[in-house]
């Protein structure tokens, strides 16, 4: 167990130097940090100061290791478009994402899981086909082409639901909140409906194909061969089952939610580090990209390290230290 | 045995076939397939059909922007759905647009498949450090959700590319975007069917001989790993499109110069509160629904089909 | 005459596929005495474990009872819905499957997947469920039950999680067990002591078996009596040693040939030409024609009904000529 998890460790760590050399690469390398910072008429003389004072003529190695220490600290430098510490913008802007990708997960949780279920067991119901339909629907049309009908329904046509931006915030410390105001909730509504509604179509097609998978086994006919009646064998055995690998793949989702709350946040408007990422490459904003690569990275190994821990609480076969010692003759 | 009795041609015994028979019983398929062939006529035949040429700048006229479509007050039947915010014709656009939207989606898929049946037959063949750097690359870039790998290597070619060459080197640069974020399956698929094959015994016999790895590869190994590639890609030339239907909404894809479908809907997207989103807006949004829709209906069609399982 | 536990009367299963609808089984009729062993034995795919399914209401769909009766204990069954054929399961009729890794949930521990059959069919509280958990795993062999009722199946052996599965399925004191090839999937030195454990408990509970197998040894063993299926029909039935000694159908005769004997001298097992036809070409008249070396023209056109031979039965026409029942 303990090597497992020091083995997944220094797999995470590895990850992250990689990603932490493309940053840097990206840093150093594209574009001239120099010229990016600096006016047109600054002299030659002083750029060749400043290119000393950030340590450009160091050894790449030596920036190298620079630039991991400052990371680290979170220190990302200056955001050429905004001309302030590339921190504080991040900073800013991360509670809003935050709250909107945890909305959006439980969301889509909250309604995948439970029709998942129901179509797995009422496999050719009426109801079943119409939520197979609607997710298909779900699945193919661009986030950003269901963001804009939302809009079009419930902001232009009903006018009932604000169609940009937070509402009002709450600053809690440095942490800034919508969820404590009408206008903020109501802000949020199509936003977390638009990112989840992809997520929760493929969980719940997810549910749905490991259900049928498992209703075919050998121990689901023996259980119902034993006797047990239906909601013991549907929600005792095929439920538990069934959630084994959802449990990987809906981990393994969230990452796939901070990616669509980049097209999701520029369709709202929604100030977070989404569209910050978006109008930083249009203006070839190095630093911004460099640390929000580095951030995102972050998240995907911490993400993937607990799926597979939690994968390895819930499934009793892959503790096989215990077995090893049982379990012989006949 | 009757000597002239012909084996059935390839028409015959694909109408007969297990593929077909599936075809034709699921009427939504048949649906789809119909939507899809309807489209790609109209994107081939965009030059013909198309009552302007929406990329000659000079024929626009800005007193004619933002004009209704052709049956509504202060419409004109020379541009039957209306007009947008240069003066283009919406309809010519949206012909062009989803010409643009399947070239550079093909494009990619192709650019996709070459790149990682390349380095899985790579890896698959030469083992050792390569195989292992090839996948942990891989690996590493399986675990970020498509889309960011291709917002990072548009944001990257972007920065590296003079800015006013941007507009005109756009498709390039998104195709490549795009490539390089779904190249990853085909190698592993690829690099699977070679590591079963190099173990076979005629694979074997050939390096004895002397035949050059490369032909090995491409005479015998490639055929095997070819009916998964097929598959694969067809799945993934939804994802393309819609990958660039997103990027060009970002505003980080094609150009207002040459836009696709996902470009007219973000200048659509502007005119939400003025009446003229309804053509500006809802007629590409329902192109590009449709062909992501009839795409992924295929693609799904297409894998319930080759898995051996529901048979 | 004492009423039999099981009578299966002219039973027909057929599977509707793209390519027209199949008879799995056809016009099957036989009947399971209270108590007793009844062996059913066949190539794969003669249809026995679809019979059993049957039985037991666990026909995978699109599969169905196509005709014919299921009668047990006196009431009919094979027309009942799930939810009325519920409590039979386990409480009257009980069933063993194949493949003993598969059969139990990976995920809940031999102890819980015990008492909750227990709880369901007994209605005993959770303390006492576990004690009797514990009597049924000691009673089936099961060294240290105490420690052993709280692991997982991957745990066991194969042929321990078997005895567990047993366990399971006579927890409720069922009076039929459907047996469905119980020893195929374990090694051959353990094959013996379950079917030794199989034995003893049926015994000691009076509980009627039905064993499903293509294993004639554990038939010779265990049955009482015998039923041999081919292609979806049965072609012999009878006690075990008669049918054994002496077969009556040319089918049945060729499965005793082929067994190897010790003491026998012979260079080559002899073996039936041909092969089991598949479902949907099954021939005209009697399924074996083209494989029997004794056919003639009658046998290409009629079905043989199941004839009474000997102290069995046969659906041979060579015995109807016999009987003097020519048309």
């Amino acid at each position: 167990m303990i090597a497992f998890i020091l083995r997944r460790l220094v797999q995470s760590v590895a990850v992250m130097l990689a990603v932490g050399l493309v940053a840097f690469m990206l840093f150093r390398y594209v574009g001239d940090p120099v010229n990016n910072m600096v006016g047109q008429d600054t002299s030659l003389a002083d750029r060749a100061r400043l290119r000393q004072a950030l340590g450009l003529d160091d050894p790449t190695a030596v920036q190298f290791g620079h630039f991991l220490a400052r990371a680290l600290e979170g220190d990302f430098g200056v955001s050429y478009q905004y001309a302030r510490p590339v921190r504080e913008i991040i900073a800013e802007r991360l509670p809003a994402t935050l709250e909107l990708s945890v909305a959006a997960v439980v969301l889509a949780l909250a309604g995948g899981l439970p029709m998942g279920v129901y179509t797995g067991l009422r496999r050719d119901g009426f109801l079943s086909r119409l939520f197979m339909a609607v997710s298909l629907i779900g699945v193919s049309l661009p986030t950003f082409l269901t963001g804009i009908l939302l809009i079009v329904v419930f902001s232009v046509i009903l006018g009932w639901l604000p169609s940009f931006g937070r509402g009002e915030v709450v600053a809690l410390g440095w942490w800034t909140t919508g969820l404590l105001t009408v206008s903020g909730l109501k802000s949020l509504i199509l936003p977390a409906i638009t990112l989840a509604l992809f997520q929760m179509t493929l969980i719940m097609r997810l549910v749905r194909a490991e259900m049928l998978e498992v209703l075919r086994t050998d121990y689901i006919k023996f259980a119902r061969a034993r006797g047990l009646p239906n909601r013991i064998v549907h929600f005792g055995h095929a439920l538990k089952n069934t959630l084994v690998p959802v449990i990987t793949i809906t981990g393994l989702q969230l990452g796939a939610v901070i990616a669509f709350a980049i097209i999701t946040e520029t369709v709202f408007q929604w100030p977070g580090m989404g569209f910050l990422i978006v109008q930083a490459i249009g203006f070839a904003d190095i630093p911004v990209m460099a640390a929000y690569l580095m951030l995102v990275a972050f998240f995907f190994v911490v993400i993937n390290l607990v799926v597979d821990l939690l994968y390895y609480a819930v499934d009793p076969r892959l503790r096989i230290e215990r077995s090893a010692a049982s379990g012989h003759g006949p | 045995m009757a000597p002239d009795e012909a084996a059935p041609g390839a028409l015959r015994r694909l109408a007969d076939s297990d593929l077909f028979w599936s075809f034709r019983r699921s009427p939504v398929t048949v649906v789809a397939a119909v939507v899809t062939v309807l489209l790609l006529l109209g994107a081939a035949l965009a030059p013909v059909l198309a009552p302007h040429d929406p990329y000659d700048l000079a024929s626009l006229d800005l007193l004619q922007a933002r004009d209704p479509p052709a049956w509504e007050a202060g419409g004109d039947w020379s541009f039957p759905l209306g007009t947008d915010d240069q003066g283009r014709d919406v309809l010519s656009s949206i012909l062009y647009g989803l010409r643009l939207s399947l070239l550079v989606g093909v494009s990619a898929v192709l650019l996709a498949l070459a790149l990682g049946v390349g380095l899985g037959l790579l890896a698959g063949y030469a083992g050792g450090w390569i195989d292992t750097l090839i996948m942990r690359i891989a690996d590493v870039q399986l675990s970020f959700p498509a889309i960011l790998v291709a917002l990072l290597v548009d944001g990257v070619a972007r920065s590296l590319l003079p800015h006013d060459r941007q507009d005109q080197t756009a498709v390039y640069v998104v195709v490549l975007a795009i490539a390089s974020s779904i190249w990853v399956q085909f190698a592993r698929t690829v690099r699977g069917s070679t590591l079963v094959e190099r173990a076979k015994e005629y694979v074997q016999a050939a390096r004895i001989i002397g035949v050059h790895p490369a032909a090995i590869a491409w005479r015998h190994v490639l055929p095997n790993a070819m009916g998964p590639v097929l598959v694969i890609a067809t799945i993934n030339l939804a994802i393309a499109i819609l990958t660039e239907a997103s990027l060009s909404f970002l505003g980080l894809g094609l150009p207002v110069t040459q836009p696709s479908l996902g470009t007219l809907i973000r200048i659509g997207d502007n005119y939400i509160f003025s009446g003229e989103w309804r053509w500006m807006l809802l007629y590409p949004a329902i192109a590009l629904a449709s062909l992501t829709l009839a795409v992924n209906l295929l693609g799904d069609w297409l894998r319930d089909a080759f898995n051996p399982k529901l048979r | 005459m004492p009423e039999p536990l099981l009578a299966v009367e002219h039973l027909s299963v057929e599977i509707p596929t793209r390519r027209g609808v199949l008879a799995a089984i056809d016009d099957v009729s036989f009947a399971i005495e209270p108590g007793e062993v009844l062996g059913v034995v066949g190539e794969s795919g003669a249809g026995k474990s679809i019979t059993g399914a049957a039985i037991i209401g666990l026909l995978d769909p699109p599969s169905r009872i196509a005709g014919g009766r299921i009668v047990f204990a006196g009431r009919r069954i094979d027309d009942l819905s799930d939810a009325a054929m519920r409590p039979l399961r386990g409480k009257e009729i009980g069933a063993i499957f194949q493949d003993p890794l598969t059969s139990l949930n990976p995920l809940y521990t031999v102890g819980r997947q015990l008492v909750e059959t227990i709880r369901v069919h007994l209605g005993l509280d959770r303390s006492a469920a576990r004690r009797r958990a514990l009597a049924l795993l000691q009673d089936v062999g099961i060294p240290a039950p105490e420690q052993r009722i709280d692991h997982y199946p991957h745990q066991f052996s194969g042929g321990m999680r078997q005895r567990i599965v047993i366990a399971l399925a006579l927890a409720a004191n069922p009076r039929l067990v459907i047996a469905d090839e119980p020893t195929t999937a374990l090694d051959v030195s353990i094959q013996a002591q379950i079917i030794a454990l199989l034995k003893r408990l049926t015994r000691e509970h009076g509980t009627a078996v039905m064993l499903v197998t293509h294993d004639m040894g554990v038939i010779a063993e265990t049955a009482d009596r015998v039923a041999v299926m081919y292609a979806g029909r049965i072609v012999e039935i009878g006690p075990v040693r008669a049918v054994v000694k002496e077969p009556r159908h040319p089918y049945t005769v060729g499965l005793m040939g082929a067994i190897p004997a010790l003491g026998l001298r012979r260079e080559r097992l002899p073996q039936i030409d041909g092969a089991m036809p598949p479902l949907s070409a099954i021939p005209s008249g009697c399924a074996f024609h083209p494989r029997c070396p004794k056919v003639f023209a009658r046998c290409r056109g009629e079905r043989p009904e199941l004839l009474p031979v000997g102290s069995g039965a046969a659906a041979c026409w060579l015995h109807a000529e016999a009987l003097g029942k020519r048309p």
